[in-house]
């Protein structure tokens, strides 16, 4: 669903992803791991087009990502996206968050809107907050609303970009409960992030980044028991020790 | 003090009124036009192309590297001859109002449209990436996610700047538009008592201004 071929991008002479080559298969989970500064998250916002890559390819759905005459704005509607930091609209309500896409973009009424944005609030256990401004919500809370307005496009893939980094350590779970339910029912989702047992759980492959390079592209078993490159084990001997 | 005469003001006050008015349809105009002319080259501003860029960075220099005054008589000498060229009017059609409005909104918008950048910017990048994230259009991103999160944090501001707009008004005359202080100038000069008149204005000017700007300093409290 996802190719993406020696995809290399600069930032001025600074080169921050180097020949990144992979595959996301419809219904695969993906988690990009690495330490900061590693490209995982530039790598994930290239899949949308968020960040222009200037070499290699990027295909979804057979349309291609960096070619000028593809409607990004079209493509990027069929690409869930939840950020680090959330990234609600704090000015409008929760369910304005939901709707205000599904009616600007999709084209929907503002009924079915409605009727879709409950729906999704009550799978992420928060229906009693649609009136409630962003600001209001816990933290926790917010993710699992940002998580739910990008289900509202009806998205063909998930891509997370460290979703429970800015979180408080008490509301991981939550958010991370919510993120297992959708792999679980066949979602294809790509996640950059630490959680390394959520990748354990329902990751069908690791892909483990260093400066701007895919090191490792494995099944999760491979990975965790067997990693070859010795970045990787350093990676995963600091990060699993306690 | 015993030698002030104040009895010419209670007389004059419809005239001084229609002055009044002259000054509130100036300011009105000119915030509104303003704001929308100033958003317009604010985006101008942060556009990625550089003539747009150029244009806007130009424009704002121009009109805030000129006096005012100067600002209003071009337009008063301008209009009419814009006038006569677009709508076949005489050359001796009173313009006045109509120059003066333009004058102070083209030279307002200068100011407003750096206030409007600010707030814009003041916005976070994550907030046009979520934007776009939902397949939002660059116009859409800014008309639904941008302008009204900028605008919520700039309404201090630019209320402020329409405050200073309302004082400014005063200078149209030099282009003899009696607005309200031009009023209280002519009823002066008519009575002889040219300073009763202009303190009562200046009194009036500030209590305006100075219970609007407490609003403004409630509002922004509320907002915080």
């Amino acid at each position: 669903m996802i190719s993406i071929k020696h995809v290399s991008k600069f930032y001025g002479s600074f080169q921050v992803l180097s020949d990144c080559s992979t595959e996301v298969r419809k219904g695969e989970v993906i988690v990009v791991c690495g330490p900061s500064g590693s490209g995982k998250s530039t790598l994930i916002k290239c899949v949308n087009g968020l960040e222009p890559f200037q070499q290699g390819e990027i295909v979804v759905d057979s349309v291609s990502v960096g070619d000028p005459e593809t409607n990004l704005n079209k493509l990027r509607a069929r690409l869930g996206m939840v950020f680090q930091n959330f990234e609600l609209f704090p000015h409008m309500r929760v369910m304005e968050n939901l709707v205000i896409a599904q009616i600007k973009v999709l084209g929907r009424s503002r009924d079915d809107a409605v009727h879709k944005g409950m729906a999704l609030l009550d799978r992420v256990g928060l229906r009693a907050q649609a009136e409630k401004f962003p600001g209001q919500l816990s933290g926790g809370q917010q993710q699992r609303v940002a998580i739910a307005r990008a289900l509202a496009m009806d998205p063909i893939c998930m891509l997370f970009d460290e979703p429970t980094s800015a979180l408080d350590p008490e509301m991981i779970n939550e958010v991370l409960d919510v993120m297992v339910e959708l792999a679980q029912e066949g979602m294809t989702m790509m996640v950059v992030t630490h959680e390394m047992g959520f990748a354990r759980n329902v990751a069908d492959r690791v892909i483990f980044m260093d400066l701007g390079r895919i090191v490792e592209d494995d099944k999760k078993e491979e990975f965790f028991d067997t990693p070859r490159s010795e970045r990787a084990q350093q990676f995963l001997a600091k990060i699993l020790s306690h | 003090m015993s030698d002030f005469d104040w009895s010419s003001i209670p007389g004059a006050l419809p005239y001084l009124w229609i002055g009044m008015k002259t000054t509130l349809q100036i300011t009105a105009v000119a915030v509104v036009a303003g704001i929308v002319w100033g958003t317009l080259l604010a985006m101008l501003r942060l556009s990625t192309l550089p003539a747009l860029s150029w244009f806007a960075v130009s424009y704002v220099n121009l009109f805030r590297s000129v006096p005012l005054v100067m600002v209003l008589l071009w337009f008063f000498l301008l209009v009419p001859q814009l006038l006569q060229a677009a709508f076949g009017l005489s050359a001796t059609t009173d313009v006045r109002l109509v120059s003066a409005m333009v004058g102070f909104s083209l030279f307002e918008s200068a100011y407003y449209s750096e206030i409007i950048r600010a707030g814009i910017q003041s916005v976070s990048s994550g907030q046009v990436a979520a934007a776009y994230a939902l397949g939002m259009t660059y116009r859409q991103t800014m008309r639904l996610v941008i302008l009204p999160q900028a605008f919520r944090n700039m309404v201090p501001l630019l209320l402020t700047q329409g405050i200073i707009l309302f004082q400014d008004t005063s200078l149209v005359y030099v282009i003899a538009l009696p607005d309200f202080f031009g009023a209280a100038y002519n009823v002066g000069n008519r009575d002889g008592r040219l300073t009763e008149l202009l303190l009562f204005a200046g009194a009036v000017y500030f209590a305006i201004c100075y219970s609007a700007s407490m609003l403004v300093r409630r509002f922004q409290k509320r907002i915080s």
